[in-house]
């Protein structure tokens, strides 16, 4: 039985480790991706009112750049304690907490896809008839995604990360098994929970890049151009 | 708001100062794991970065490491050590997660200041018969400053707010206040050991403005 010997040596790579609580390891990666995707979407939800916010009255601009920057100087184990007595044990809790992170990265992202529209493709359209409404969806927004889409892939990224000090709630995903393993030094879930973690993050970063080429098929079609010329 | 005064009470009161656990010893410890960490960190990002800023080259390494660093989740890097012999080492192992935290934003914005020099300045001073050496003293590091200052703040502030995780893995440092306060459901000293931590974060970034501002003259 050489399986079950790894967990009795306590090896770092443990195949009957990973065999027998397969069923736990999908229940944290699950809550993890839950937890992660519930943040970035409520941070995006958050962040685009309020750049749009900064952008229609510039003097704000300091106030919400400077809280949002203050809000990542609140330690994560400290802002997810903090929340506690409001909303207790909860994946609300963590989700709060994440949100308020990614507000740094998404209000900056969602302004710097917005500025970099050229001011005559705007006029262009405004000379066209459109409103303030259609140019913003149908103009601005497709031609900011690049930089808009660069922010939601640094926010995902490190709320994966993140999300495993959740744990300090019981609410970490793949981070609840790295700390119920640490006082038993149980070395083959702490490196498994690791590993699983980065590798959710790597996968993540690369599914949004997809989805950014996806729905910005021009600037493919100006690359093959250029390649081809 | 009943907790905002109890947490006035709780750093009013001297007995949570002193002592092994009190706010003096964790400050220290704090200080001294940010502090190390970040002097590594600089010792090996700053001086890859401008030279690969002044080659011009690893530029895409360079700029995609800044969100390795995001990527890394420093509370598992922390337990992976703590279960290894590292644990045994002391301030050892928050150190080093920490550097591996610090070290991409750092390298980034050190490669970016120096490779975003304008190129016409740069070309100048080569014509004006300027060696690599010259050039990299007398133009380029002056005018990646203000980049490299972005990246130093930066990444002391979140070195700073990240070391509070040593805690979660029985380390030292002001996240021990949080810990113990969250574990004895004591709110007003989670309450305390959060301000004293964003406070520090806070203070560090003042002093890094006010130190870029006193170079520029």
């Amino acid at each position: 039985m050489a399986g079950t010997n790894c967990l009795v040596t306590n090896d770092w790579i443990c195949g009957e480790y990973l065999r027998t609580r397969s069923q736990e390891l999908a229940d944290a990666t699950v809550q993890h991706v839950g937890i992660t995707a519930a943040s970035v979407l409520l941070g995006l939800a958050v962040a685009f009112p309020l750049a749009l916010l900064v952008r229609a009255r510039p003097r704000l601009a300091g106030a919400v750049l400077g809280l949002t920057t203050l809000l990542y100087t609140i330690p994560s184990l400290a802002l997810f304690s903090l929340l506690l007595p409001l909303l207790g044990l909860s994946s609300a809790l963590v989700v709060t907490g994440l949100v308020l992170y990614s507000l740094t990265i998404l209000v900056r992202g969602v302004l710097a896809g917005l500025a970099a529209v050229p001011a005559e493709t705007k006029e262009a359209a405004r000379g066209m008839g459109y409103g303030s409404g259609r140019l913003l969806w149908e103009v601005e927004l497709p031609l900011a995604l690049p930089a808009l889409m660069a922010g939601i892939r640094m926010a995902t990224v490190s709320t994966i990360a993140l999300t495993t000090v959740g744990s300090i709630v019981g609410r970490g995903g793949l981070g609840n098994l790295i700390e119920d393993a640490l006082p038993t030094f149980f070395k083959a879930q702490v490196l498994t929970a690791s590993v699983l973690c980065v590798l959710l993050a790597v996968t993540a970063d690369l599914l949004l890049l997809g989805l950014q080429r996806l729905l910005t098929p021009w600037s493919r079609i100006r690359a093959a151009r250029a390649g081809g010329a | 708001m009943q907790v905002v005064a109890d947490t006035w009470s709780w750093l009013t009161t001297g007995a949570n100062w002193s002592g092994e656990s009190g706010v003096w010893h964790r400050l220290a410890e704090h200080l001294y794991v940010s502090g190390a960490a970040l002097l590594l960190a600089c010792a090996v990002a700053l001086p890859l970065g401008l030279w690969l800023g002044h080659l011009g080259k690893g530029g895409t390494l360079a700029v995609n490491l800044s969100n390795v660093g995001r990527a890394i989740p420093v509370f598992a890097v922390l337990a992976l050590f703590m279960v290894s012999p590292l644990r045994n080492a002391g301030y050892v192992p928050t150190v080093v997660a920490l550097v591996l935290f610090a070290i991409p934003p750092l390298l980034t914005h050190a490669y970016v200041g120096v490779r975003e020099v304008d190129r016409a300045v740069v070309e100048a001073a080569r014509g004006m018969g300027m060696s690599g050496g010259q050039l990299f003293r007398g133009v380029e590091l002056p005018l990646a400053r203000p980049m490299l200052m972005t990246g130093l703040r930066s990444a002391a502030v979140q070195v700073v707010a990240t070391a509070t995780i040593a805690a979660m893995v029985g380390q030292g440092g002001l996240g021990r206040i949080i810990t113990a306060g969250f574990n004895t459901y004591d709110t007003p000293q989670v309450v305390a050991g959060a301000v004293l931590v964003a406070l520090l974060a806070l203070l560090v970034e003042a002093l890094l403005v006010g130190a870029d501002r006193l170079l520029r003259r």
